[in-house]
């Protein structure tokens, strides 16, 4: 089978990669650009795992083909430090316990940065509801939502 | 001991955390290496059939793939306990349920092996399946095993402690309730993986997602027929267990097989649909349970029988039998106590260990009964439990030593968040609130093969740079027994865990950790830690006392500084310490290790309940039942747990609501359960769902405000600085609080588990209001082996009880 090659843009910086036609976006970012900070938990679109921000949108990228992603911007949990320094999101999920085995955390901040974009300051319910697509079998939510609650704080701090 | 802590105690971002935040942390599906092939297993579509023939030639010959294997290749099974060693990598005769490995293609890239899966060919004679526990006892033919006890019977037990019929007689109440707990399972969000290659030096390596590298690393040798001194296993971080991680996997030979066939590293990863097969998840029990009690709310004696779907395999079987019924009298005081238990072996995926492993079915019983006892003696059901708390340092009717209690504490305290007194039935129709209590191992006392080894190994190097570096075989499956390790080392050193580095779970260069079970992470390898750590502590100490003009014992070490507890102000940091006694004794390190106390029991039997220490925990939980959908709506729930120390209260928070949730999906929806396909689609017995969307489990929406209260009493001796386990007791109170309090709130019982909406909607119908199994079938259980309690004159032994009879 022959290899698609595209262009498109991971985190902020230009890449070109080939891969075989039929993988998704989670493949190609797994298998073909090295970048395993995206888990899978069930590759049908159940789980949340694999969320990725495709231009500024959470979605899962177990269900976009990679060969949807040509000229498109995707983010990944690789490109939210800032440099040595963590994100808010990733130090509030650590210092307040929101990542146990740490397997579903990517995807969930990932799915909890689509959020504080397009709302500074959610409630609790509304963090819950945008988190709801992505399951976590050892925390039981609660320091998730405790975490991007504080994360949410100390952007607006920032922004202030 | 010491008094202070500076590391224990506070919340602290744990060792691992920021790993895990920045997706760097390599689980076993994120490991690439050059030149890697890639493995899938062909499964059984029949819960029941002889292997008559696999034919592999196509497959063979299709391009891209590089080995095809049978079971053929493999003819020694493996089983984690020795008295169950029932299964083969890759069937070899016979499948026992549907997702049965039979054959592995290793090819090129997983699309190309997958494709020549669908190339193999297998012939399957059927055999007639059994789909349940009941039907293994009503058809003993054809035998799924050609062991155990007898027909499909797998374990059987029996065991009286005192004579319980004597005991119910006398009693002014007898209870008898049939409950049911359907089975469920683990769902990690990491799919099981491994990777195996050869490394530079000719040795086998796995690096795979286990909890348990030690019994891996031993059944590797077993099956494969290559010494353990060539095989090293790697426990990857795992992404999520609770005990699915706990069996060697049929993946984990192939992959270790093709590696050695091949020379190359060989891949694997699990479907979503295969972790469902594998499952190894909780047993789906059936119970029967009586119960005496005086006017005045004293229980007299229980009897308890289990009836156990134990699936195709043994697993942990043998172990989670004895489970429905052992640490059933740890939280409360009964005189007498008696249990039958039976697992059947069924054509359906092996059941074996999940959080809680073969308990929180009992403990629902148990904890649903007590809330119908208290109803029928008009007592708070608070109270009837305080009455019958087993005391600190005593022994039980079945002679497991209870050390540290603080259930009493918990119920206090959870009362008392939740206004229990001013709400329990008075929250008017379709509120209302429930309350249970648990307990559960802080480790188990046995090895799950004999020997007479330590339990844990721990070995501390001490760095010339002021680092630390701890050894250990532990496996880190997001519990944080990397954490709980530098945490304890860190305090006992003086030193921050920023300077800590842990070492874990590798069979290549950590000393043996029998591995992340039984919740005995904390006590066992937490105690072996301490043990180095003092030791290391000692050793720097007796060269620095000279310097700092005190006495040994006299040294402190605190913040990263050593100095004379007399005159603090001189002293000196820990790396000078640290080389002052290098120059003095060379190398800096020191070893530790951990073996449970003996138990006092002495029967045959007496090994599996008893721990070095247990854990309380008591639960209340709030519910508005609407009694025209039958919906469970679940708004708030409180719990306290007896803890004794929370080394890092950050991550104990994290265990106690991570347990509510699990339990509280356990309650109201998880299920692993089974339907027949109609006969001329085959009869098979399939998952009724072996998907996420189908197999329902809580989301962020549906789980409610956890408030938890750490009860710290610090004072248990077999524990390190007295902290007890905290990964799997705040599970098992939460299905028969809910229980209880949906009974609060609508006045319907629902005696099994889950509790759903059609359920609730049943029960209030019925005349009985009340939804739960009818009957109970004959078990052949053996004759009872007896043993006088403590406060009977006994000695821990079995008695002949016909013997003397006969005599007299």
């Amino acid at each position: 089978m022959r290899r698609t090659h595209l262009a498109l843009s991971v985190n902020g910086e230009p890449a070109e990669v080939s891969f075989a036609p039929y993988k998704t976006l989670l493949e190609v970012l797994r298998e073909d650009l090295g970048l395993t900070g995206t888990k899978h938990g069930c590759e049908l679109g159940e789980c949340g795992a694999c969320t990725v921000l495709l231009d500024g949108q959470a979605v899962l990228s177990c269900l976009v083909l990679g060969v949807e992603c040509a000229g498109r911007s995707v983010q990944t949990i690789e490109g939210l430090a800032r440099g040595p320094e963590l994100h808010p999101l990733q130090a509030a999920f650590t210092d307040f316990g929101g990542s146990q085995c740490g397997y579903c955390t990517p995807g969930v901040i990932m799915a909890a940065k689509a959020l504080l974009e397009r709302n500074p300051s959610p409630t609790r319910q509304e963090i819950k509801e945008a988190t709801a697509g992505n399951l976590c079998r050892c925390t039981g939510y609660n320091q998730i939502v405790e975490a991007v609650e504080n994360a949410a704080a100390e952007l607006r701090k920032e922004t202030a | 001991m010491k008094q202070r802590f500076e590391v224990v105690g506070k919340a602290r971002r744990r060792v691992d955390g920021r790993s895990k935040v920045t997706g760097a942390l390599r689980y076993a599906d994120d490991l690439f290496m050059p030149r890697m092939v890639y493995a899938k297993l062909l499964r059984s579509p029949h819960p029941h059939a002889v292997v008559e023939s696999v034919d592999v030639e196509k497959a063979k010959a299709h391009p891209g793939v590089h080995l095809v294997l049978t079971g053929k290749d493999f003819p020694l099974p493996f089983g984690i306990m020795p008295v169950s060693v029932d299964e083969y990598p890759l069937a070899r005769e016979r499948v026992r349920y549907v997702g049965d490995p039979v054959a592995a293609v290793i090819a090129k890239d997983e699309q190309t092996a997958l494709e020549a899966i669908g190339l193999i060919e297998v012939r399957y004679k059927l055999l007639s399946p059994i789909s349940g526990p009941e039907e293994g006892l009503n058809h003993p033919e054809p035998r799924i095993h050609d062991y155990g006890e007898q027909g499909n019977i797998h374990r059987n037990q029996s065991y009286e402690f005192g004579d319980v019929a004597e005991a119910l007689k006398g009693s002014d109440l007898v209870f008898e309730d049939l409950f049911f707990y359907e089975g469920n399972t683990h769902l990690p969000m990491e799919q099981q993986a491994s990777v195996a290659f050869i490394d530079p030096d000719g040795k086998l390596q796995i690096s795979s997602s286990t909890q348990n590298p030690h019994y891996l690393h031993r059944q590797l040798a077993r099956v494969l027929q290559v010494p353990e001194t060539r095989i090293r296993v790697v426990a990857t971080p795992n992404g999520g267990a609770f005990g699915g991680k706990c069996d060697p996997g049929g993946h984990e030979f192939v992959v270790c097989k093709a590696a050695l066939v091949l020379g190359r590293p060989v891949k694997i990863g699990l479907t979503r649909e295969e972790v469902f097969y594998v499952h190894r998840g909780r047993h789906p029990v059936l119970m029967k349970m009586k119960t005496g009690v005086t006017k005045d709310g004293k229980l007299t004696a229980m009897h308890l029988q289990t009836l156990l779907d134990g699936g195709g395999y043994g697993s942990h079987g043998p172990a989670s039998t004895f489970y429905t019924g052992v640490l059933t009298p740890v939280t409360y005081h009964y005189p007498r106590f008696k249990f039958e238990a039976c697992r059947v072996f069924t054509n359906k995926p092996a059941c074996g260990p999940k959080r809680g492993h073969g308990t929180p079915q009992p403990r629902f019983g148990q904890e649903v009964q007590l809330d119908k006892i208290a109803e029928k003696l008009g007592l708070d059901p608070a109270e009837l439990r305080l009455r019958n708390l087993v005391k600190a340092n005593s022994l039980t009717a079945s002679w497991l030593h209870v050390g540290s209690i603080a259930l009493e504490e918990c119920i206090r305290k959870v009362t008392d968040m939740s206004g229990w007194k001013a709400r329990h039935r008075k929250l008017g129709r379709g509120r209302g609130i429930g309350l249970a209590c648990s307990t559960y191992m802080c480790g188990a006392g046995v090895a799950i093969y004999w020997n007479k080894m330590p339990h844990s190994g721990v070995q501390i190097l001490l760095d010339r740079s002021g680092s630390v570096i701890v050894y250990c075989g532990a496996t880190e499956i997001g519990q944080g027994s990397d954490d709980v390790l530098a945490a304890l080392v860190a305090e006992a050193l003086g030193v921050d865990t920023g300077v800590v580095r842990v070492v874990s779970g590798d069979t290549g260069i950590t000393p043996v950790d029998l591995g992340s079970y039984s919740s005995r992470v904390t006590i066992m390898a937490g105690n072996a830690a301490l043990q180095a750590a003092d030791k290391l502590r000692a050793s720097i100490a007796a060269v620095v006392s000279e310097t700092l003009g005190t006495l040994p014992d006299r040294v402190v070490f605190s913040q990263g500084r050593v100095f004379a507890a007399d005159h603090p102000g001189p002293g000196m940091s820990f790396v000078e310490a640290a080389h002052m006694a290098e120059g003095k004794l060379g190398t800096l390190s020191a070893v530790g290790s951990y073996s449970p106390p003996k138990a006092p029991g002495k029967y045959k039997g007496a090994g599996v309940g008893p721990s070095p220490a247990y854990s309380f925990t008591a639960c209340v939980v709030e519910t508005e039942v609407d009694e025209r959908t039958g919906w469970i709506h679940v708004p708030k729930i409180w719990i306290a747990h007896d803890i004794g120390r929370a080394l890092n209260p950050t991550l104990a928070r994290g265990q106690v609501i991570g347990g509510v949730y699990m339990g509280l999906g356990e309650a109201l929806m998880e299920e692993q359960s089974f339907r027949r396909l109609p006969e001329k689609l085959s009869g098979a017995l399939v998952h009724r769902a072996p998907s996420m969307l189908d197999y329902k489990s809580l989301t962020a929406l549906d789980m409610p405000d956890v408030e938890v209260a750490l009860i710290e009493q610090g004072d248990d001796p077999n524990c390190p600085y007295g902290a007890k386990e905290v990964g799997q007791g705040p599970l098992l109170p939460v299905m028969p609080a809910l229980a209880n309090a949906i009974y609060d709130a609508v006045g319907v019982r629902i005696d099994e588990i889950p509790i759903t909406p059609d359920k609730v909607l049943r029960a209030l119908e019925s005349k009985s209001k009340r939804v739960g199994p009818e009957s109970f079938p004959a078990v052949p259980y053996p004759k009872p082996m007896f043993v006088l309690p403590p406060w009977e004159g006994g000695d821990g032994n079995e008695e002949k009880r016909d013997a003397a009879a006969a005599v007299v």
